[in-house]
């Protein structure tokens, strides 16, 4: 057993950390009031290289593992830079496991190397307002007209969409009531987000403002059926290898918001006195920051684990489904005692632990539900009978 | 152009240092180490003037420990071309430590040395000008700009009160300061680059140096804690204490 990174993987650390050295609170703080996408940033991730981190070195990438993905993530988030910072990156990171798996070599050559150099933004379509966890249940259907598709339907909580050049849609080729198994007749397309077939419209949301989350009417958009990703009928299969991994950045996403916050709490607790003395110095301030300590700690070991596996290729769905459980819980308490810790200014804008708290909050949502973890765990992990 | 940026691994500055129980140095346990910031400054320059001139190679060196590669393969991560770690575990003092670097240069043969005015560790500041009197060298400490033409170089450096401009022809000693530039973070290529550059190890002995060390550290001591404040009820009590208590005026 060897918990040691290697240096390469600390060098990532290291360099990951100087960038965003140059991106303080205070950036963020406002590009969160003034709900503006941090561009700079993007583009100072974009041209350091680590957008391709997980895209082959073919196609313009690093070609590195999810453990790398998610070191990255984690200090990204740490930075202070929260859900702002990672998801203005997150999408490009992870989100390109479908197309570079399944995707056609054409496909590929024409898009992957300007999605690592961070020239096409790219949003990810897949919930609608009737379908969330049961993806099955998609509306959104693609009818095939010669060497195009037509797409209509609705998608939600489609992020970053309002930057976004291409968007990798999830549809149904064939209706529900046609296949045999549910999960069949869905197809996925890397499209261009024509904005003449596309109606954009953003969602106002508790936080996270810099980085938009839409509601997305999609009315006869002309997809070349070179932009579908794999065979058609198989996109829900495609996406499903994605979901592992997916879950493991937020893992360390939610891990990197823990500290950021847990390290605020502790430089205030050190600093304000009350009663002639540092109220770090009280245990009811300091046992519940160190308690977070530890679980923040716990969390991560489950969530490199759960990379590690991923990346030896070995069955991952239970680590990564526990790993984004227990980070998102420890993340949200780490925050929640941030503000607490910082009492009246804790609950100030300037003081970033309520950006904090706002941001993480979606990580026990997103991108699947606690609840929806512990269904899986019940499942697959306990063997109980499955309960929808 | 051929540029020499030799320097020193330190413990990082947001590290707080303990001074072992029996003064003999510091507690290393925990501490994270990284390149002394003014020399991590110096191959900032170093690769900035290979880009201006779009020729040339940047080579870094350091004396120290097979763990000290790490440190190297940051530099290497940067984009500095190849790296030489002398080895050693002995700790070497300050003129010990131009020689080797003397040796070095002798072999490389570089047109400019630039390294940080000092390691903000000891803070000794000597091994810039010991360096260029070995080598019979030009030299401009605490660069705070720098400029290379043909086989001429200018720096302006930061004295006391102002900055003064010195020319002088290659090849030479820069030492920075730390308005010179702010150093790059390396890109992802860079890193993994990095991993597959030169870095040769050669043992410290094979210079034929004497290294029987000159100077001593005796002990270490923390500084003194800090006494609270003083209020004082007016300028005459102030003028009063500062000239007779503290005998400061």
């Amino acid at each position: 057993m060897d918990f040691e990174l290697s240096p390469a993987q600390e060098e990532i650390v290291r360099q990951v950390r100087a960038l965003c050295a140059r991106f303080p609170d205070e950036y963020w703080r406002d590009k969160d009031s003034s709900h503006e996408f941090p561009h700079e940033f993007h583009h100072a991730v974009a041209q350091a290289g680590y957008l391709g981190i997980a895209i082959p070195e073919q196609y313009g990438g690093s070609g590195l593992g999810i453990t790398e993905a998610a070191l990255l993530m984690r200090e990204v988030a740490a930075s202070g830079g929260a859900m702002n910072a990672a998801s203005a990156i997150h999408l490009t990171i992870f989100g390109m496991g479908p197309v570079i798996h399944h995707g056609s070599e054409e496909l590929k050559q024409r898009c992957l190397p300007a999605i690592a150099r961070g020239q096409i933004h790219c949003s990810f379509a897949v919930t609608e307002p009737d379908a969330g966890n049961d993806i099955t249940h998609i509306k959104t259907a693609a009818r095939r007209q010669g060497d195009y598709y037509v797409i209509n339907g609705r998608k939600v909580f489609t992020t970053k969409a309002r930057e976004a050049d291409k968007v990798l849609l999830l549809t149904r080729t064939t209706p529900i009531e046609e296949v045999s198994k549910k999960t069949a007749g869905m197809s996925l397309f890397l499209a261009d987000l024509d904005r003449e077939a596309v109606e954009v419209r953003e969602l106002k949301k508790m936080g996270r403002h810099a980085v938009d989350t839409n509601l997305l009417f999609i009315d006869n958009l002309r997809v070349p059926a070179t932009d579908l990703v794999g065979e058609e009928g198989r996109g829900f299969h495609y996406l499903l290898d994605g979901l592992n991994p997916e879950r493991i950045l937020v893992a360390a996403e939610a891990i990197g918001i823990g500290r950021a916050a847990l390290s605020r709490a502790v430089a205030y607790a050190k600093e304000r006195v009350v009663f002639g003395r540092p109220i770090g110095r009280n245990q009811a301030i300091a046992h519940p920051l160190a308690d977070c300590y530890a679980k923040l700690e716990a969390a991560e070991m489950l969530t490199m684990k759960a990379a590690w596996l991923f990346d030896a290729r070995k069955p991952c769905g239970a680590e990564a489904n526990m790993a984004k459980l227990r980070a998102a819980e420890a993340c949200f308490e780490a925050c929640d005692r941030a503000v607490q810790t910082l009492g009246g200014y804790g609950y100030m804008f300037e003081y970033d632990v309520e950006r904090y708290f706002r941001e993480c909050r979606m990580l026990k949502i997103a991108p699947v539900s606690q609840e929806m973890v512990l269904n899986y765990i019940s499942e697959h992990v306990l063997g109980l009978p499955r309960s929808y | 152009m051929k540029i020499l940026v030799p320097f020193k691994r330190v413990p990082d500055p947001a590290t707080t240092i303990r001074i072992l129980p029996d003064g003999s140095g510091i507690a290393t346990d925990n501490v994270k180490w990284v390149i002394n910031p003014f020399d991590e400054i110096a191959i900032e320059e170093a690769l900035r003037i290979k880009e201006r001139l779009k020729t040339g190679e940047v080579v870094l060196m350091t004396i120290g420990q097979s763990n000290w590669q790490e440190q190297l393969r940051t530099g290497l991560a940067m984009g500095a071309d190849r790296a030489k770690l002398i080895v050693t575990d002995k700790p070497l003092d300050t003129l010990t430590i131009a020689r080797v670097i003397a040796k070095v240069v002798a072999e490389e043969q570089p047109r400019l040395v630039i390294l940080g005015k000092q390691a903000i560790d000891d803070d000794s500041n000597q091994v810039g000008q010991m360096l260029a009197e070995i080598l019979g060298w030009p030299q401009a400490t605490f660069a705070s700009k720098l400029e290379i033409e043909g086989d001429r170089c200018t720096v302006v450096r930061e004295v006391d009160g102002g900055l003064e401009t010195v020319a002088f022809p290659l090849p030479a000693v820069v030492t920075t300061d730390l308005r010179l530039n702010e150093p790059r973070y390396a890109s992802l290529p860079g890193i993994m680059k990095a991993r597959k550059k030169e870095l040769k190890e050669i043992p410290i002995e094979s210079l034929g140096l004497d290294l029987t060390p000159k100077l001593r550290v005796k002990e270490l001591k923390a500084p003194p804690k800090r006494q609270a404040g003083r209020k004082v009820g007016s300028v005459q009590e102030l003028v009063k204490l500062l000239h007779e208590e503290a005998k400061l005026i």
